[in-house]
């Protein structure tokens, strides 16, 4: 029975490795998709341009301005003519936000009135409008602080303070967020991509009869099936651990067994899912479509894309029946936390869950399709 | 073989592959089934905007000070305090991640805040391995703080006047509410995925079984065989887009402000390209898996992670956003929020347009050419 099993493992792995196509789709896209997207995956806020219509042309406008244009958040400041220009530059994206400085703006500041600066953003872009909004509000309290610490005024100090410390990344590099998630969703959709396929090719090419004749029973059918994904999946997550800290410079803090302790699971789960869209699907095509349309939402829903704690309640509930909404936790765990067991675990049972749920329903369904 | 163009056969060919699509369930599932969850999750899951974050909260002082000031986070609706422990809870809790960060209030506070000229510092700790996360609760902590301390400013008599004020506007989306820009950018994936994806498995399917080459064999030429195969996707696109448009403006209440025919006519010219990569794909590779994942690469990861639809194409690396410019979704993009949020640019959406028909006529020329190369 030994050799049996060894014999369904050395054909499924051909079957995926025949095509040298197939080999090098396996390999070269995991990585360019690290390289490429953990660098463009960022909601940092960087080189935005921002437009200024300067009315006043005082000390106080232009030293507003000059503060603006010191920020590395900031890319160019771009000088605005008239009302009509700053509607134009933001319809047409050449600027997030155009910031008006009135008149007065210099006296004002001067005599110690309410000095009050314009700032209209583009809505298009909510979420890095409002980082620039925060940002342009930290320039005006910093200036306002300075104006009050003048001696000509009656200023008090400051009371109170706050000391804002980040741990486990402390200059909040998103890089740092991105990799270990990525390592999450690449290793799902070469995963999903490759089990889904298994059962629905050999249906389409005919195989599948052949392999219900023979001897081999369905569990020796599904380990077959599952050593593949399983063995690329370890492959590409190593290939991962070794580059990510040595090329990108994200520190690996925590324990590398419990992490590749995790990543079985979370592999078994995905390939449970592959199988289970393969059993039910008729053809390779139906299968793809089958892994795509669980693969979306995962992505989604796995706190990747945007926080888990963003969304609505029942929604959180559902993202608990997503392995990489698990695996998120334990490899951004793994890599900047130094996550002790007990954090780890807490988060692989539910992978355990679901990668006995997905496989046992498979090998009900497969066993249901040979009768 | 005649290569001339005859009306009557483009017909039945047309009719031959609308039939086809029309037939398989799959077709179904991407072109109305898909798009229905991508919308869903793009208006309910993905949200970038920060609601109530867990954090938790260390008193170490019990003066009224410490307590007005604890309250004061406790009040606040930026936060939800899962109640008042030791640091060395909350340290754990943060590790594990079932808080986003804490607050520590220092048990020489109360003393400190009234002894003049001494500072009272409050400790904010977030969580780093979310970063966008982190640099919220860094921001709107310190907000709750500098609010509490205005207030009890203004209960002694001391009015704390910002010198310097900014009077804010969003244009076009007030409420900042994200989904308003992430349900327009989602009908561009939705395309990219009926375009591209579809379109490259399907037609990659035919080579595989080698009823393309059959169909060469015909007399049918070959720009006249393209179109038969394209104009069908070319609707379920539309037809796609429509729905997406519909369900957008009438379910999640995203405002409409432009026309439909320009939301028309800048979909349209999005098709092409994406029609064009699908067949260059699908006529170079000839094999399903291997098309499926080159179109899943090549077209759909780039739609979603470069085209600007979820990140900001400014932020990313030189090098990053020079790739951008080879994405077809980047010019649909910014011209689809547009057209829902602002209204009719035609100055931007023609830009785009010219831009979107040049990938198109580039990635058919070589479809076409591709073709040919696997016929001789």
């Amino acid at each position: 029975m030994g050799g049996r099993l060894y014999a369904v493992v050395v054909k499924e792995l051909w079957a995926i490795l025949r095509d040298p196509r197939a080999r090098i789709i396996l390999v070269v896209p995991p990585l360019f998709q690290l390289f490429v997207f953990g660098f463009a995956s960022t909601l940092e806020v960087r080189n935005f341009d921002i437009g200024v219509y300067n009315r006043d042309g005082g000390a106080s406008s232009r030293e507003f301005i000059e503060r603006l244009g010191g920020s590395p958040n900031v890319g160019r400041i771009v000088p605005i003519g008239s009302p009509g220009e700053a509607r134009d530059a933001i319809d047409g994206r050449s600027v997030i936000a155009v910031v008006t400085f009135d008149q007065e703006f210099s006296a004002n500041v001067a005599a110690r009135r309410a000095a009050v600066i314009q700032a209209v953003f583009d809505g298009r872009r909510s979420n890095a409008a409002q980082i620039v909004s925060g940002y342009l509000e930290r320039i005006a309290a910093d200036m306002g602080a300075d104006i009050a610490a003048k001696p000509t005024g009656v200023s008090a100090p400051p009371r109170s303070q706050s000391i804002v410390a980040n741990w486990f990344n402390s200059n909040l590099d998103y890089l740092w967020f991105t990799m270990p998630g990525l390592v999450v969703v690449i290793s799902m959709v070469s995963g999903l991509a490759v089990t889904a396929q298994s059962v629905a090719r050999e249906r389409e090419l005919g195989t599948f009869d052949q392999l219900m004749v023979s001897p081999l029973r369905v569990y020796e059918i599904l380990a077959g099936k599952m050593v593949p994904p399983l063995l690329v999946g370890v492959v590409n997550a190593t290939v991962y651990v070794l580059l990510i800290p040595t090329v990108f410079g994200v520190p690996l803090t925590g324990s590398l067994p419990l992490f590749y302790c995790a990543l079985v699971f979370y592999l078994l789960a995905l390939i449970g899912v592959g199988i289970l869209v393969s059993v039910l699907s008729q053809t390779q095509q139906q299968a793809f479509l089958g892994a795509f349309l669980v693969m979306v939402p995962a992505i989604l829903l796995s706190g990747y894309a945007s926080p888990v704690d963003n969304m609505p309640g029942w929604l959180q509930v559902v993202a608990q029946g997503n392995p990489a909404r698990h695996f998120l936790v334990v490899s951004e765990g793994v890599f900047l936390k130094a996550m002790p067991a007990a954090g780890i675990l807490a988060n692989t049972w539910p992978l355990m869950v679901i990668a006995a749920v997905t496989l046992g329903a498979s090998t009900v369904l497969f066993r249901s399709r040979m009768e | 073989m005649s290569r001339a163009f005859d009306g009557q056969r483009f017909r039945a060919m047309l009719l031959k592959e609308s039939l086809q699509i029309l037939r398989d369930p799959s077709t179904f599932l991407i072109a109305f089934v898909l798009p229905l969850i991508m919308l869903f999750l793009f208006g309910y899951a993905v949200s970038l905007d920060p609601t109530r974050t867990r954090i938790g909260l260390a008193l170490q002082d019990s003066g009224a000070q410490a307590l007005s000031l604890a309250s004061a986070f406790e009040r606040s609706r930026w936060f939800e305090v899962t109640g008042r422990r030791d640091v060395e809870t909350l340290k754990r809790e943060l590790t594990a991640g079932r808080i986003r960060g804490f607050v520590v209030i220092p048990q020489d506070f109360g003393r400190r805040f009234a002894t003049p000229g001494d500072v009272a510092a409050i400790q904010i700790v977030a969580d780093g391995s979310l970063p966008n996360t982190a640099s919220f609760i860094g921001a709107y902590a310190e907000g709750v703080r500098a609010t509490w301390a205005a207030g009890e400013g203004a209960e002694r008599g001391i009015v704390a006047r910002q010198p310097v004020e900014i009077a804010q506007r969003f244009w076009f989306n007030p409420e900042l509410a994200s989904h308003f820009f992430l349900i327009p950018g989602s009908i561009a994936i939705v395309m990219t995925m009926i375009g591209t994806l579809l379109t490259a498995l399907v037609v990659a399917r035919e080579w595989e079984r080698g009823t393309m080459e059959a169909i060469m064999a015909t007399p049918v030429g070959m720009p006249e065989f393209l179109a038969t195969k394209v104009i069908p996707y070319f609707l379920l696109g539309l037809g796609s887009m429509t729905l997406c448009a519909l369900l957008a403006i009438f379910l999640f209440g995203v405002p409409f402000r432009g026309s439909p025919l320009a939301l028309l006519a800048l979909a349209s010219a999005f098709l092409v390209p994406a029609l064009g990569q699908g067949l260059l794909i699908s006529a170079v590779t000839r094999n399903q898996f291997v098309a499926s994942q080159i179109a899943l690469i090549s077209a759909f990861l780039p739609a979603m992670m470069l085209s600007g639809f979820l990140f900001e194409i400014a932020s990313m690396p030189t090098v990053i956003r020079g790739l951008t410019y080879i994405v077809p979704a980047r010019y649909l993009i910014p011209s689809l929020q547009s057209v829902f949020l602002v209204g009719d640019l035609w100055g931007l959406f023609l830009r785009n347009i010219a831009v979107l028909l040049g990938f198109g006529a580039l990635f058919f020329t070589l479809a076409i050419r591709a073709t040919h190369r696997r016929i001789a």
